[in-house]
């Protein structure tokens, strides 16, 4: 791939690195992070590097900061800034760059920012550390910053710590003190994938404008091809340490040349403007009704007139049919996690009525729910943090049927039978956890779940942790594990992209309501609110008017396949 | 805030009468009972401590005794000792003064040392000086403190003859330099095992600190690895231990019973000690609601410390 490339004249290059080798400390899965890779960002542009977990483009960040750990070292090939190779500078000349001529912004913007330091004096430190400007300056600089990153009421936004501000504000004041100095380089780790998707597309937009507006380059690190389409001049493709293609954004997203990037981009979630075809189970009985459900968070108290009332849940009603599957979608605080707690009864409700197979739950004793327990199930988010470290896999999924009074040695053989049902080998009943992958331990949370033979599944953004293609592997597990056992599911997510693929009818959340609910071809195509609109809108690389033929080719004909 | 502090307060004096009942409970229930020591003195007959006890009420119910004590207790009469007559409050008065000044320094001494070494032993994590603090702060924590107590004495009182052996200024001195000169030891033995429960807390604090995102931002920015260490590292790394140091006030005032026996100071830990001796529950009642009150209150502006350095409780 690198010989490929000409070395650009340091004139229109900012950035370029040349056949980079990053080794990792002995006894990790490879021997390098990445391996002799080269590109070149060009000024003025925005160069994407996009790949799944693993594939090393956080790594070449790093190396480029100069922020590498000690245990990670680069053993061969150059890093130009500017003209100046920064491999092998010292600790002191690099700091000198860092902030100065090279900036970054991160993933998590709370995090990110320091919990006991002001917005301003965050943004003045910048400039401090590299003797820029008198501190009247720097401060009447750093107002500036806040107006230009569109920062609501500068003034006050100087003295305000960060937890007061909102996940899109805090990454806006990242996008400040980077800029603080007007470095030529902007290195984005990934910045909007911690933020809901109209932020993102908020942020998105900011740093768009930003690098037209000063002309500066952009280093893009991203897993997602919709925030590709949607920034990108030029593309880099990163697969376990290799760069695998590189070419113009059109030309990597219309074209692709390697497999891995057609891969990639065929896992890649569109909206679906067509709605799904329905199993072809007989009767269709409705197995959860939900009526008028409310549930209220309260803080405080309100003996001090301290009290915080949160309406988290706000007379929410649906009926989901067996076979089916309701996707509920919603940004963060809509109350579509708290929804599903509620159903599952992890969590009491404060009104309306849950009528699971006709039987309203709502008001039910923890006594008088248990024996209902095993008939519906849920999936979780994090495949890591759902599983116990300690257990085997197949204690893991016996513990629940025996404790409701399966006998172990059947729990044990059905518990087999579903591990290689979801794609897993028989051997893995006596593993732990941690031997498996983030895809492969949620195919044990599902087969976890299928273990009491359940209703009504509910999947909390099952597939979020994972990375597409893996993702798109459990969605196709999802579907076919419902074909077959005519099981609803209640698909909860924030992904509006990924409920297109699943769900027969989509609910919209907002503060708490149901703002639409339909097809996704009517949320798509024909948004009544304009909640939904917006929401619609701002997904990244979409335009769902003309979504594209083939995005729903591979969907229809990959049902047949087995995994 | 305030309804935050209203609310502790409400917390506090509940948690004081729980205390104190317990407290005068368990200690009329100790065989003997108060006047126990009187029974033994044979110039004093039966009748005489029946006499004496009814004088002093202890002939009543308990509940009526805990009443009557906890009435005048908050009217500011703590009682008088059983073994000379003086109030409570004055007994306890005439030996704040020496434990404030042995518990302050050693204190003092101990979080400063600390610090250090916990913030050092994380950014030379691994280190021989890691390793040496942590070899270190595992011995001062299992060998007991009147062993070093012992051997202190030993090697710098017997052999080198430094600094006296004990008590907290010469008869007839009294000078600064006399007392500081008393003070040295004893103070550097109680200070060892605080430096190392303190070090190993703030070795955690400090690597949890350095892992955080916002360390690694400052790094970005091309702040300078000294002051990323001050202005980021320290500050967020002190704030977990803000508690700790709450947990540690009420000792200094409390005194060390161990350390102020072997030095023979004249201190909180030993008048606490001797008045057990000698059954006089109205000191030992006296001390141990004092103490009540001061661990209360070493939380509670433990707390209030927290809601002002922290912006996110501050204003939350």
């Amino acid at each position: 791939m690198a010989s490929g490339i000409q070395a650009a004249s340091p004139v229109d290059v900012a950035l370029s690195v040349r056949e980079l080798t990053v080794s990792l400390p002995e006894g990790m899965e490879r021997a390098y992070a990445v391996e002799n890779i080269s590109f070149d960002l060009k000024r003025g542009q925005i160069l994407c590097i996009i790949g799944e977990s693993g594939s090393g483009k956080s790594v070449t960040a790093n190396a480029i900061m100069g922020l590498l750990p000690k245990a990670i070292r680069i053993s061969s090939g150059a890093i130009h800034l500017n003209g100046t190779n920064i491999v092998g500078l010292s600790p002191d000349k690099l700091r000198s760059l860092r902030g100065r001529v090279v900036s970054m912004i991160f993933q998590d913007p709370l995090s990110a920012l320091n919990p006991l330091m002001t917005v301003g004096a965050q943004i003045e430190e910048v400039m401090a550390a590299h003797d820029a400007g008198t501190p009247a300056s720097r401060r009447s600089r750093a107002i500036d910053l806040l107006i230009e990153v569109g920062l609501p009421d500068p003034q006050l936004m100087y003295h305000q710590y960060p937890f007061r501000l909102s996940g899109g504000q805090r990454q806006r004041v990242m996008i400040a003190m980077a800029l603080a100095l007007e470095p030529a380089i902007l290195i984005a780790d990934e910045p909007t994938t911690a933020l809901d998707v109209t932020t993102q597309a908020q942020i998105l937009q900011l740093i768009r404008d930003i690098q037209r507006r000063k002309g500066m380059s952009v280093m893009f690190i991203t897993h997602d091809f919709g925030v590709v389409a949607e920034i990108a001049d030029h593309v880099v493709v990163m697969e376990k340490g290799h760069c695998v293609e590189q070419g113009s954004a059109a030309q990597v997203l219309k074209s692709p040349g390697h497999l891995y990037t057609r891969r990639l981009i065929a896992a890649v979630p569109h909206l679906s403007g067509k709605d799904r075809v329905p199993s072809e189970a007989g009767e269709r009985a409705s197995i959860l009704k939900v009526e008028c459900l409310a549930k209220t968070y309260r803080s405080g108290s309100a003996l001090f007139r301290t009290q915080r009332i949160v309406p988290a849940v706000n007379g929410v009603s649906f009926d989901l049919t067996s076979g089916r599957t309701l996707g509920v979608v919603g940004e963060s605080g809509s109350g579509k996690s708290s929804l599903g707690r509620l159903l599952i009864k992890l969590m009491e409700c404060d009104g309306g009525s849950i009528l699971f197979e006709g039987r309203d739950i709502a008001g039910l004793s923890e006594a008088e729910f248990r024996p209902l327990r095993p008939k519906i199930q849920m999936i979780f988010q994090d495949p890591f943090a759902s599983l116990n470290p300690r257990s085997t896999v197949g204690r893991i999924l016996t513990v629940g049927p025996v404790a409701h009074g399966m006998r172990y040695s059947e729990a044990a053989e059905r518990a087999r039978e579903l591990l290689s049902h979801v794609g897993l080998d028989a051997g893995a009943f006596d593993r732990y956890p941690h031997e498996f992958s983030g895809g492969q331990r949620q195919r044990i949370g599902i087969a976890r779940a299928l273990m009491f033979k359940p209703r009504l599944l509910i999947a909390d953004e099952a597939v979020s942790a994972l990375d597409v293609s893996i993702q798109a592997q459990i969605l196709k597990l999802l579907d076919q594990i419902q074909r077959e056992t005519g099981v609803s599911m209640i698909f909860i997510t924030h992904d509006l992209r990924v409920a297109s693929q699943i769900c027969d009818e989509i609910a919209v959340m907002h503060r708490g309501q149901i703002v639409e609910c339909g097809p996704p071809s009517q949320i798509f195509l024909d948004p009544k609110s304009s909640y939904t609109r917006e929401l619609v809108a701002a997904i990244p690389g979409e335009q769902p008017a003309s979504t594209p033929e083939h995005a729903d080719f591979g969907r229809h004909h990959n049902r047949g396949e087995t995994l | 805030m305030s309804a935050f502090l209203l609310n502790r307060l409400f917390q506090s004096i509940v948690l004081l009468v729980i205390v104190s009942i317990i407290g005068f409970t368990v200690l009329n229930l100790m065989p003997g009972g108060p006047l126990a020591q009187f029974g033994l003195d044979p110039g004093m007959t039966q009748k005489d401590v029946e006499r004496l006890a009814a004088q002093l009420g202890l002939n009543r119910p308990l509940w009526i005794q805990y009443l009557d004590w906890a009435w005048r207790l908050l009217q500011g009469d703590w009682g008088h000792s059983f073994r000379d007559g003086s109030a409570v409050l004055t007994v306890i008065g005439r030996h704040l003064s020496a434990t404030l000044l042995l518990m302050g320094t050693s204190t003092a001494l101990a979080i400063a040392a600390g610090t250090w070494i916990g913030i050092r032993g994380a950014t030379h994590r691994y280190s021989l000086f890691d390793y040496c603090a942590t070899v270190g702060a595992m011995i001062a924590l299992s060998v007991p403190t009147f062993w070093f107590g012992l051997v202190g004495i030993y090697i710098f009182t017997l052999k080198l003859g430094w600094v006296p052996a004990g008590n907290m200024y010469t008869i007839g001195d009294g000078s600064v330099l006399d007392y500081l000169h008393h003070l040295i030891l004893p103070s550097l033995v109680l200070s060892l095992v605080h430096v190392a429960i303190w070090s190993r807390y703030m070795r955690t604090a400090t690597l949890d600190a350095l892992s955080q995102d916002f360390v690694k931002t400052a790094r970005a920015k091309g702040v300078s690895e000294r002051r990323i260490l001050l202005k980021h590292v320290v500050g967020n790394a002190l704030l977990p231990m803000i508690a700790l140091a709450g947990m540690q006030l009420p000792s200094i005032l409390t005194g060390a019973l161990v350390t102020e026996t072997v030095f023979t100071w004249p201190g909180m830990g030993r008048l606490f000690l001797d008045s057990l001796g000698y059954s006089d529950y109205p000191v030992v009642m006296g001390l141990l609601i004092f103490s009540a009150v001061l661990v209360v209150l070493g939380n509670l502006i433990a707390d209030i410390v927290i809601a002002t350095v922290d912006p996110r409780i501050r204003l939350a």
